[in-house]
């Protein structure tokens, strides 16, 4: 049956499909226009950001007051250490990751091998501190008062700490959470109660007179405004409703709810991006042991997985820009 | 597949000997970015925060430029876009660069003539 076997001949033939002009590989052109269509994904997310920041410019909470925790390190003022250390983790994983890709290019395969196992490492590094990160956030620190229109109202010293609720609050007494092993009527409690009520915090605030509120309007230096011990007492009594510890979608005790939003989504779907280049990263690294790609003559797959890696870095380097650094 | 690297960065001034070499040469000038972002992050200096150009503070350009030289030699060296033909850099790159400027234009002037109505009009939160 030769006759079946037909000879193009289009070779060199511009305009018959014979030539490749971008002269990459079918995998390899197909990775990059997946990047860019996700880089339009993440700049949608990123531009969302900006754009209610720049809708509450004059109320968006501070990032380095936010991010202040460093693992171990209780009660030490870090800001922004941590994420640099995540960032240097990042950037690590893609030398890295160049270094297997380089390697392949050698075919040696014990090197690749190495370096693939040393990304996957840092990769993991990465999703763990973003998971430390995001545990810390969650949990908050200071706690703060919530107003009747939804906004923030921290406490903070004469000399200019933070003061937590628990420095305030003389006792407490919130009720005790409703749990099912009591019964399972009225089971309303559909969230966390909060350690104090409100009535708690008022009460404890009129006998603390060098304790202050610092609303989450920005002044034009960007510092927070203080309000007078007088404006503060008045301000507590008539506009305070409720009490947030830590940050969840709805309420936020850094500030307006949106900057927990916005970084519960944005970090966690690059966390899922890093999550999965860490998957892939496996797969690869177990094909490489198994030597199939010696076998097939060349290591582009790493290559490939490589473009994704480089992009969950870079995609991390504006992450970080926008949200610590800006 | 590009097999050969082309090894000079900085349009040229720079010639690194091996790929390998050039790698951990990025690295370093990777980390020396990222550090003096993070010292402008935590000294803030003061006449960097209170000048603006174009309403944005000059930190937050000095920020976003360091961010852009950053993903230009992510993209260029770890992800070889020096070695691959100029029509897929063109193709990956412009497309990107274009609709993003586009869309951070639109959406950012939108969200400031939002904060203006909060701010002089007298519609206050259902807006």
């Amino acid at each position: 049956m030769e006759a079946t076997v037909v000879k193009t001949d289009i070779e060199g033939k511009t305009w018959e499909g014979g030539n490749k002009p971008l002269t990459v590989s079918y995998g390899k052109m197909m990775m990059w226009f997946f990047i860019v269509s996700d880089a339009l994904t993440f700049s949608g997310f990123l531009a969302a950001y900006g754009f209610s920041r720049f809708k509450f410019v004059d109320s968006w909470p501070i990032a380095d007051e936010v991010f202040t925790h460093f693992p171990f390190l209780h009660g030490v003022d870090a800001p922004m250490y941590y994420v640099a250390f995540m960032t240097f983790i990042l950037i690590f994983s893609s030398v890295t990751m160049v270094l297997a890709v380089d390697a392949g290019h050698h075919m040696k395969k014990n090197k690749v091998i190495i370096y693939l196992f040393l990304t996957i490492i840092g990769g993991a590094i990465f999703v763990g501190s973003q998971a430390w990160e995001w545990s810390t956030f969650i949990r908050g620190e200071y706690g703060a008062v919530e107003t009747k229109g939804g906004k923030i109202l921290q406490f903070i010293d004469t000399d200019g700490h933070r003061v937590a609720l628990k420095d305030i609050a003389h006792s407490s007494s919130q009720r005790d959470a409703h749990e099912s092993s009591t019964g399972l009527w009225y089971t309303t409690d559909d969230k966390r109660l909060t350690t104090y009520t409100i009535d708690d915090i008022k009460e404890g605030f009129a006998h603390k007179p060098n304790v202050l509120i610092r609303t989450q309007y920005l002044d034009e230096k960007g510092k927070p405004i203080i309000l007078s011990r007088e404006a503060s007492l008045e301000k507590l009594n008539k506009d305070g409703v409720g009490i947030v510890e830590g940050a969840n979608l709805k309420h936020n005790e850094y500030g307006t709810p949106l900057f927990a939003d916005f970084f519960f989504f944005i970090t966690g779907f690059h966390g899922f991006h890093v999550f999965s280049g860490v998957l892939i990263n496996i797969i690869v690294f177990f094909n490489v042991i198994i030597g199939t790609y010696e076998r097939r003559g060349h290591y582009e797959m790493v290559e490939k997985v490589g473009l994704y890696w480089h992009f969950v870095d870079l995609v991390w380097v504006f992450v970080f820009t926008v949200f610590y650094l800006v | 597949m590009a097999k050969e690297h082309k090894l000079a960065i900085f349009r040229g001034r720079l010639e690194f000997k091996s790929n390998i070499q050039k790698i951990w040469g990025i690295f370093a000038f990777l980390s020396l970015v990222t550090i003096v972002e993070v010292f402008l992050g935590i000294v803030k200096p003061e006449f960097l925060v209170v000048n603006t150009f174009l309403s944005l503070k000059i930190l937050n350009w000095i920020f976003i430029l360091l961010t852009i030289v950053k993903a230009y030699y992510i993209t260029w060296d770890f992800m070889h876009m020096r070695d691959e033909t100029k029509t897929l850099r063109r193709v990956v790159v412009w497309t990107g660069i274009f609709l993003i400027c586009y869309l951070v234009f639109i959406v950012l002037i939108e969200g400031n003539y939002i904060f203006d109505v909060y701010k002089t009009g007298h519609i206050k939160f259902d807006f």
